[in-house]
């Protein structure tokens, strides 16, 4: 086996984003099954939400191949 | 998974890198036709014609192919330009709908067959978009609230105590200046390099798997397999990354529209 360990390290760093993401949508599905007509109005703040986190985890992939 | 196909091969399995982002010029040497270079003028040429030809023959009843071009349009302003910026949002439409479809077809072009790659892959281009969103907003806010308005508001936040400006002011000029420009092209990046890199690991791990013994021939539908599934999933990536975009420039030229931050 070969590699850098800059992988192991993207990996560890993708365990929060991960976490963060399943509980931005988690609590967007809350919303809208608890109001549906709050659809709307929530879907741009939970994709923005999203982007936001998962920015992070794209981030430990730019560096795991930059460093 | 390597090291079973090295010992059955003799030579490995070389993993794709970022070397495979590195296009040889396809025209001689001419540096400036590279696949990505081509692939964004063809994106430019498809759009307009699209649209060009979708809104030509434009009737009361709209056939389909009016029908298309209008969702895409409508879609744009009222979901994004119309629901973010609010009553000014007409100026923008524009700017934000010539973004939204020049992502989508370069992403696109990531899975569309004999084309296959993603131009958003090289940084540049999510780079040159990133910058002008970032002149736009900047324009856009001292434009309305004039230079010193804008700036002051920007530093120091209204409506914060004043010992608070230490730690908030170097955290709003980075934010403003650096993250933001920075993470909206970083993202539309790394999501079409990661996303281009895993279809590769597995479409290119297939084709090596079909070269080794008869055990190893067997796995390789699962690879081509588990292929196709991510093409899939690629698609939403490219649509949702194109919309993303798009929804992040129409809040921050919201951001800097309103009155307080």
């Amino acid at each position: 086996m070969e590699g850098t360990l800059n992988l192991v390290g993207f990996g560890l760093a993708a365990i929060g984003p991960g976490i963060a993401t399943g509980l931005i949508f988690a609590a967007y599905i809350n919303g809208v099954a608890r109001q549906p007509e709050a659809r709307s109005v929530l879907q741009p703040i939970a994709f923005l939400g999203f982007a936001l986190a998962e920015a992070l985890a794209l981030f430990g992939l730019v560096l795991a191949f930059v460093l | 998974m390597r090291v079973l196909v090295r010992s059955a091969e003799g030579e490995g399995f070389v993993p794709p890198s970022t070397k495979d982002f590195q296009l040889p010029p396809i025209f001689g040497d001419n540096v400036y036709t590279t696949k990505p270079i081509l692939l964004v003028f063809l994106s430019v040429i498809l759009i307009s014609t699209f649209f060009i030809l979708s809104a030509r023959k434009a009737a009361v009843v709209p056939s389909k192919f009016q029908f298309a071009g209008e969702s895409v349009y409508s879609f744009v302003r009222e979901n994004l330009a119309k629901e973010v910026i609010g009553h000014e949002f007409m100026r923008f439409v524009p700017y934000l709908f010539t973004l939204f479809t020049f992502i989508l077809v370069n992403n696109l072009f990531g899975i569309i067959p004999l084309i296959q790659f993603p131009t958003m892959s090289h940084v540049s281009f999510p780079y040159v978009l990133a910058f002008s969103t970032y002149l736009v907003f900047h324009y856009v806010g001292i434009r309305k609230q004039g230079a010193f308005k804008y700036f002051k508001e920007i530093l120091f936040m209204p409506g914060v105590p004043k010992a608070a400006y230490i730690l908030i002011t170097p955290l709003e000029i980075l934010t403003f200046f650096v993250v933001r420009p920075l993470t909206l092209s970083l993202r539309l990046f790394a999501n079409m390099f990661a996303g281009h890199l895993l279809l590769l690991v597995f479409i290119l791990g297939g084709e090596h798997l079909l070269q080794g013994v008869i055990g190893l021939k067997l796995i390789s539908p699962f690879a081509f397999g588990i292929g196709i599934v991510l093409t899939f999933f690629e698609f939403m990536v490219q649509c949702l990354q194109a919309y993303i975009f798009t929804l992040l420039a129409a809040l921050y030229i919201a951001g800097a529209l309103a009155d307080e931050h």
